[in-house]
């Protein structure tokens, strides 16, 4: 809020850095090490070579996904702890990753063109948030029990709906399962469509900073105080769905992404969402990048799935914080 | 001259209807308690004249324009509530949660200006909170937590107040200094003020019209000498109640 310049300003540019850092490293690190000088050739001169191939087709894009969808799915948590006024909601836990996959799935299983998957998974995932927002308002009042228990059975469904489809789907493979259940990333790049979205849902997040933070004070508050509670809940419900189904059509159900960075950035800066939104998308892009380089490098050559990397932080995190009574984001 | 007018509406939730038919006109300097039984619908009324609840009937106007169609902005800015009960998700700066007050008056990506962190200042001084900008609003005691919204609802430089019970579970010598504060510069500003009171001393002490809210639609008001007799009041509660003169003061005492 104006004035002296404190230390939470740095927080921006820090991580801004550090996501700079995080990505010379994934792309150098590996198992067949490049140093950074070899790097730094690499990618200024783009000539072929090993290294080459091993930078552009396997670990940049990789590297590339792990940051949109880190910061996708930090996003999409901003966005839904607001709506569902509950710093526990992410789209994990809540089913609406578990929505996206398994509609992305049922268009693989009936045969439909692969071009459907990512409306199929936008589909999914808004009709799972849509879902969980109607059945868990009941009176209009807002129980964190009652929004948990709803989701954790929608996700819960979703992954039932998962599983169905596969174990009935000929050849296949256990690997192609844990993509979808647990959140992996392939050597695609997050191609130009998410992009833009995560511009996009960027932008206007910032646009709509303090509206956001009026709705956390109370929707009939924010109103009063003339913010457009209905079109802003709708935008979103669509926003953090449509994150969430870009992330997952790229890399599966990661989960616990969307719950432990805006918790940790709320620490950092505060509640504020002009400085909690880009925060997040940059924390959560460090933390996915970072992820992904442990995921292939701590048992080389064996390659973990990313969701199992991000569980290990997140569930205790997540079970911390309702032990704690999560009555307020901060300390 | 009036700020805020309702010409023949019906207000209510569910089965209850607050009021019927009801005129009524907020005019400045104008300080008005609502009174009335619990479950009455006396916070339905003030959300339905600040258009936070659907009208079933009737008209409203605001600073002469019509309450549904002004933009939402606009209303922000002539009409402020300060609600019973606070929410809280985030906790955040006492400064930045006065700052929302300005919400109304920042427009898209302008920030908030030089202006505004000084009328936050002065609201919070005005409330006895001066030094407490920089303290997390979770750390606060119900009656600094209620002067720092009645601070954030200052901030918002609105012609018409509406108070929803707003010093309900303070002590009671917060009590008489946080109505006196509140009511002292509202009224200098000209502004027209409508609280619904829990105590009807208090009430009749800081206001000059009073609304009375029988339940089932009926209503009754009028300056408060001609309003306050013993028995509309016993009709109101449903208990009797003894006028008492206490110097220049009226007391009504429950029998």
């Amino acid at each position: 809020m104006g004035g002296s310049w404190v230390w939470q300003d740095w927080v921006i540019p820090g991580l801004a850095l550090l996501l700079a850092l995080l990505m010379g490293l994934s792309l150098s690190i590996g198992s067949m090490p490049i140093d950074w000088q070899e790097l730094g050739v690499t990618l200024r001169t783009g000539e072929s070579s090993v290294s080459a191939t091993v930078v552009f087709d396997l670990r940049l894009p990789r590297a590339l996904s792990a940051l949109v969808v880190g910061a996708s799915l930090s996003l999409a948590g901003v966005l839904m702890q607001v709506l569902l006024r509950n710093p526990l909601a992410d789209p994990y836990v809540l089913g609406t990753s578990g929505g996206a996959a398994a509609f992305a799935l049922l268009v693989i299983f009936l045969g439909l063109p692969y071009q459907g998957i990512p409306l199929a998974a936008g589909i999914g995932s808004v009709l799972s948030m849509g879902l969980l927002f109607l059945l868990a308002r009941g009176e209009g009042d807002w129980s964190s029990a009652r929004l948990l228990l709803t989701g954790i059975v929608l996700a819960s469904g979703w992954g039932a709906l998962i599983s169905f489809i596969l174990s009935i789907t000929q050849g296949a493979e256990i690997h192609s399962m844990l993509f979808w259940l647990m959140g992996d990333f392939r050597a695609v790049s997050p191609g130009l469509t998410r992009w833009i979205l995560l511009a996009l849902a960027l932008a206007l997040g910032l646009f709509v900073a303090r509206d956001l933070n009026l709705l956390a004070g109370g929707e009939l508050r924010a109103q009063s105080l003339g913010v457009h509670t209905r079109v802003l809940r709708l935008g979103i419900l669509f926003g953090a769905s449509l994150l969430t189904a870009a992330a997952v059509t790229l890399s599966g159900s990661i989960g616990f992404v969307g719950l432990v960075v805006p918790h940790m950035m709320r620490r950092l800066v505060g509640a504020d969402h002009r400085r909690l939104v880009p925060a997040s998308a940059l924390a959560g892009s460090c933390l996915l990048v970072l992820a992904e380089m442990i995921a292939r490098t701590v048992l080389a050559p064996q390659q973990l799935p990313v969701g199992v990397i991000t569980a290990f932080v997140g569930v205790p995190l997540f079970l911390y914080l309702l032990g704690r009574g999560h009555r307020a984001g901060s300390p | 001259m009036s700020l805020l007018s309702a010409t023949g509406i019906e207000a209510g939730v569910g089965s209850v209807t607050a009021c019927r038919g009801l005129d009524l006109t907020l005019k400045p300097g104008e300080v008005w308690s609502v009174l009335g039984q619990n479950g009455v619908g006396k916070t339905t009324l003030l959300l339905t004249l600040a258009g936070l609840r659907p009208l079933r009937a009737g008209q409203i106007e605001l600073d002469g324009a019509s309450l549904e169609r002004l933009s939402r902005k606009k209303r922000a800015r002539k009409m402020g509530i300060l609600f019973q009960h606070s929410e809280t998700l985030f906790s955040t700066r006492v400064a930045d949660a006065v700052m929302t007050g300005r919400h109304p008056w920042v427009s898209g990506w302008r920030g908030t200006s030089r202006d505004d962190e000084k009328m936050v200042q002065e609201q919070l001084d005005r409330v006895g909170l001066e030094g407490f900008d920089q303290r997390m609003v979770t750390t606060l005691s119900g009656g600094e937590r209620r002067r720092m919204e009645i601070a954030a609802l200052g901030a918002q430089q609105t012609k018409v107040v509406l108070l929803d019970e707003p010093v309900n579970h303070l002590d009671l010598h917060y009590q008489v200094h946080l109505m006196r504060i509140m009511l002292e510069e509202w009224q200098r500003r000209g502004c027209a003020v409508m609280m619904v009171m829990h105590d009807i001393n208090l009430a009749l002490r800081f206001s000059n019209r009073l609304l009375l809210l029988f339940g089932d639609g009926e209503t009754c008001q009028g300056d408060v000498a001609s309003v306050a007799t013993e028995s509309n009041l016993t009709r109101l509660f449903g208990h009797p109640l003894q006028r008492i003169a206490a110097g220049k003061e009226t007391l009504f005492w429950p029998l």
